[in-house]
């Protein structure tokens, strides 16, 4: 899950908020028309099952057109002027029915062992990100860490004089070290919205009055964008989520410069995740929760 | 029976057209079906319209259309984001409760299920007027719901087709009295819905004409009878569901209030226990028109008659528990995630069946392509690629990526404006000479339909690319980055444009040229009882019921 490892450090010390020489980019690409490049193992396994799965469906659908072409051809009123009466072929019957069945398990087959691994937050999280969903706007919050932070859109004319993505990034986009297994709280102040980045492979509803969890762990440093996905009002498309995957100690420094510290050496994180989890719903969390409407 | 009789002296005699108390007081199943149908193609256009304006929106990214003082929203009080999620929640909500429903159920429906079944009328024919008037009451408060302040002061509910709490309940998103008038209006819609179902099955168990057995019903009544029971299943469901949206936010119930011990997942598995046999409901119809029409121009009789019935009961049994496949996000539990997958890809395979005994109908016969069977074999095309994006979705590992972005919406409006609207044209085309008397102009017809083939997979394949790359849904506003295939969709809806168009032209050339079509204009392949009888039929038909025998069904 670690094999990242490889592309991590090429970038070390780039400043997190203010470079956009990125490693990577998590975003949409122009004319794209497949998943955004991954940065997550869960990523690169929805990725290999979307691929899995491309072929089958274009097959059944090609087979499908390849059979209706065939009977145009062949069974038109001037090729076939007189048409059979048959209604049954048991044989044809059964095979229809089992082949789909077959397909079916293998793909299922392939589709638990991916739910399993999305779904199970690794035992090793070393770190906890709590995330509030506002309308419209995303809070976010280590809470183990003592860090909370409130990000909003970036307005159109910064975000093109920065040359950064307006509509995906943020003003104050959210730090996470890379290699390191994330485990996120998703919860909501007010309607429901959806805590998403695509690079990641993630998307947890925010829900008032539940806690839902999921985990990240990216392998690679970069920028990486994500946007609500549950329609939540007026600027549903106006609350984006932008995320910095960076080097460790450079996740440290920014941890120390918005006043957090690490409750224990940072050596041994993985004790300190289980008391975290106790207690996730502390309110508190964030400061200036007023709605903006 | 006896209504009929006891005010039916004179048997074939046909009200004016101009007569408004044969359409206000109809209690004739063709009528009321006529009426349907009218009513189905001016709520389809006014959806359409909504979705014309949602395209042009997102033909580029910024804010247009519906920026501020606007002027082509600025009339109708929608020139705001809140104007853009209303347009996007009613051509929903038009298009499945105003447009395909009562197209597919109340029209064609009311029409055929007692022409085919060889009954005079349907059982109920007073319940059967009930329930089609409630329809345009519902439309007309569905109607003024968006002239009404419903998000502070901007008017309409902009929450989403699905009317997610707290989202509807929230006084600081939904406040004004528009979300009351849209409860209200779905509320009779689906007692429209619930009453012309229960007269179905009634008709349908009661009414067959002697020899007509239920193993010999065309397969067009038995996609009613199965959409009809989804109906009385599900409808309650939803009205209970809506009742407890009306009461959170009047009358201080807290059954989706967090804070006051509810759940608003809750009411996500209460909607969608309705939602997903709703998708089938708007679905099965269309698979019956289908056999008959494939199966008519093949001149061959339905390839399996028995799987393919059973295979819509079937359809119809599974599609009650699989709902929460729309809602894998919500954080529900590894298990039953495993469960509504499974459950979920189970329906491929009576699907399939359908699929492939369509073609083992066309198999050996000798096609016909006229316009009907266009709009069929179009229709088993795309419902098949709509439904393969299915099997895709209906892997949660994978909807994490795509719930709620544009692959979903590609999805539905393949199966559903590629798939239900289709069949729907089939029907109309199938159908329209038995029901005005005239045949239609092959060469506008058959241009409609090349026009909206090319038009709508223009728009909708393009959307697999935006989900893919992570588009969301509901967005009036886009990052530059998925302009490309955004502007592509809003051009295939201008060429669907000209080809609703050209619709319309067909039919006004039809009625004004007046081409006598006969009593069964397709031939020998054309072989239930509608076509026995006169075009248009007599005001009232089967005054001596018809004997089935054994071999002239289906």
């Amino acid at each position: 899950m670690k094999r990242g490892a490889l592309f991590a450090g090429v970038l070390g010390g780039a400043g997190a908020l203010s470079a956009p020489a990125f490693a990577m980019v998590g975003a949409p690409t122009p004319r794209g028309y497949d998943f955004q490049e991954p940065a997550t193992a869960v990523m690169r396994e929805i990725v290999a099952f979307h691929n899995f799965l491309l072929p089958i469906i274009v097959i059944i659908s090609v087979f499908v057109l390849a059979l209706l072409l065939w009977v145009i051809v062949r069974y038109n009123r001037r090729a076939n002027p007189t048409p059979k009466k048959f209604t049954h072929n048991v044989l044809v019957e059964v095979i229809w029915t089992v082949v789909p069945v077959l397909i079916l398990v293998a793909i299922a087959w392939k589709s638990f062992p991916l739910i399993y691994l999305q779904e199970r937050v690794p035992a090793e999280a070393e770190l906890t990100l709590k995330v509030t969903g506002n309308s419209w706007r995303w809070d976010f919050e280590y809470p183990d860490l003592g860090v909370a932070l409130t990000a909003n859109l970036l307005d159109e004319e910064t975000a093109t004089a920065e040359g950064r993505p307006y509509l995906l990034a943020t003003d104050t986009p959210l730090l996470v070290p890379v290699d390191t297994v994330v485990r996120v709280l998703v919860t909501s102040n007010d309607v429901i919205h959806s805590f998403a980045v695509p690079a990641f492979g993630i998307k947890e509803d925010a829900i008032m009055g539940r806690v839902n969890d999921t985990w990240f762990n990216a392998d690679r440093e970069g920028v990486f964008y994500g946007q609500c996905s549950e329609l939540c009002g007026i600027n549903h498309a106006y609350m984006p989520v932008e995320i910095h995957v960076v080097s460790r100690p450079e996740f440290e420094a920014w941890v120390a410069a918005q006043g957090g510290a690490f409750p224990t050496a940072e050596v041994e994180p993985a004790p300190s995740a289980a008391p975290a989890e106790a207690a996730p719903t502390e309110e508190g969390a964030a400061p200036a929760a007023a709605p903006t409407r | 029976m006896t209504a009929e009789t006891a005010h039916a002296h004179d048997h074939d005699h046909r009200p004016s057209l101009y007569d408004w108390k044969r359409w206000v007081y109809s209690t004739n199943h063709k009528d009321i079906g006529t009426m349907y149908l009218i009513f189905a193609i001016i709520a389809g256009l006014i959806g359409g319209a909504l979705s014309g304006l949602i395209r042009w929106e997102l033909a580029e990214p910024g804010v247009q259309v519906f920026a501020e003082g606007s002027a082509i929203t600025a009339w109708l009080q929608m020139d705001s984001a809140h104007g853009y999620n209303v347009a996007v929640t009613m051509h929903g909500l038009i298009m499945i409760f105003f447009m395909v429903m009562p197209a597919m159920i109340g029209g064609f429906g009311n029409w055929f299920v007692p022409l085919m079944i060889g009954a005079p009328d349907m059982a109920f024919p007073r319940m059967n007027n009930i329930s089609f008037w409630l329809l345009p009451a519902s439309f007309g408060l569905a109607l003024l719901s968006m002239m009404v302040p419903g998000n502070g002061d901007f008017n309409g509910f902009g929450g989403g087709w699905t009317l997610y709490a707290p989202l509807s309940t929230s006084t600081t998103h939904h406040g004004g009295p528009s979300m009351d008038l849209l409860i209200l209006s779905l509320h009779i819609a689906g007692a429209s819905s619930i009453l012309g179902a229960i007269n179905f099955i009634t008709t349908i168990f009661n009414m067959r004409a002697p020899g007509m057995t239920m193993h010999r019903m065309p397969l067009f009544v038995w996609s009613i009878l199965v959409t009809v029971w989804l109906l009385v299943l599900s409808l309650p469901v939803l009205a209970g569901a809506l009742t407890m949206l009306l009461t959170d936010r009047n009358f201080g119930t807290q059954f989706f209030e967090a804070a006051g011990g509810g759940d608003p997942v809750m009411y996500q598995h209460l909607f969608w226990f309705f939602g997903h046999p709703e998708v089938y409901i708007l679905i099965l119809p269309g698979f019956g028109m289908v056999s008959q029409i494939v199966s008519t121009f093949s001149k061959k009789p339905v390839f399996g008659y028995l799987g393919m019935a059973y295979a819509m009961v079937s359809i119809g049994v599974i599609g009650f528990v699989v709902w929460a496949h729309h809602m894998y996000t919500v954080g529900m539990g590894l298990d039953l995630e495993a469960y509504f997958i499974a459950a979920t890809m189970v329906i491929a395979v009576p699907t399939g069946i359908k699929i492939f005994s369509w073609i083992a109908t066309m198999w050996g016969g000798s096609l016909d392509f006229k316009v009907p069977m266009l709009w069929a074999i179009g229709f088993i095309f795309l419902f098949t690629v709509g439904g393969v994006t299915g099997v895709v979705l209906a892997n949660s590992g994978i909807d994490t990526a795509l719930h709620d972005t544009y692959y979903v919406v590609a999805h539905f409006h393949y199966v559903l404006s590629l798939g239900a609207v289709f069949a729907i044209f089939a029907g109309f085309f199938y159908w329209i000479p038995k029901m005005s008397g005239y045949r239609y102009n092959g060469f506008l017809a058959g241009l409609q339909f090349w026009v909206m083939f090319i038009g709508v997979n223009i728009i909708f394949f393009p959307q697999h690319f935006l989900g893919l790359q992570g588009m969301p849904r509901r967005y009036v506003d886009y990052p530059a980055a998925f302009e490309y295939w955004n502007y592509i969709s809003s051009v295939g809806y201008a060429i669907t444009a000209f080809g609703v168009l050209i619709f319309l032209v067909t039919l006004a050339e039809m009625f004004i040229v007046k081409r006598k079509a006969g009593d069964n204009p397709w031939g020998e392949g054309a072989t239930t009882l509608e076509w026995t009888l006169s075009s248009p039929p007599p005001f009232h038909q089967f005054n001596e019921l018809p004997v089935i025998k054994p071999d002239t069904h289906h």
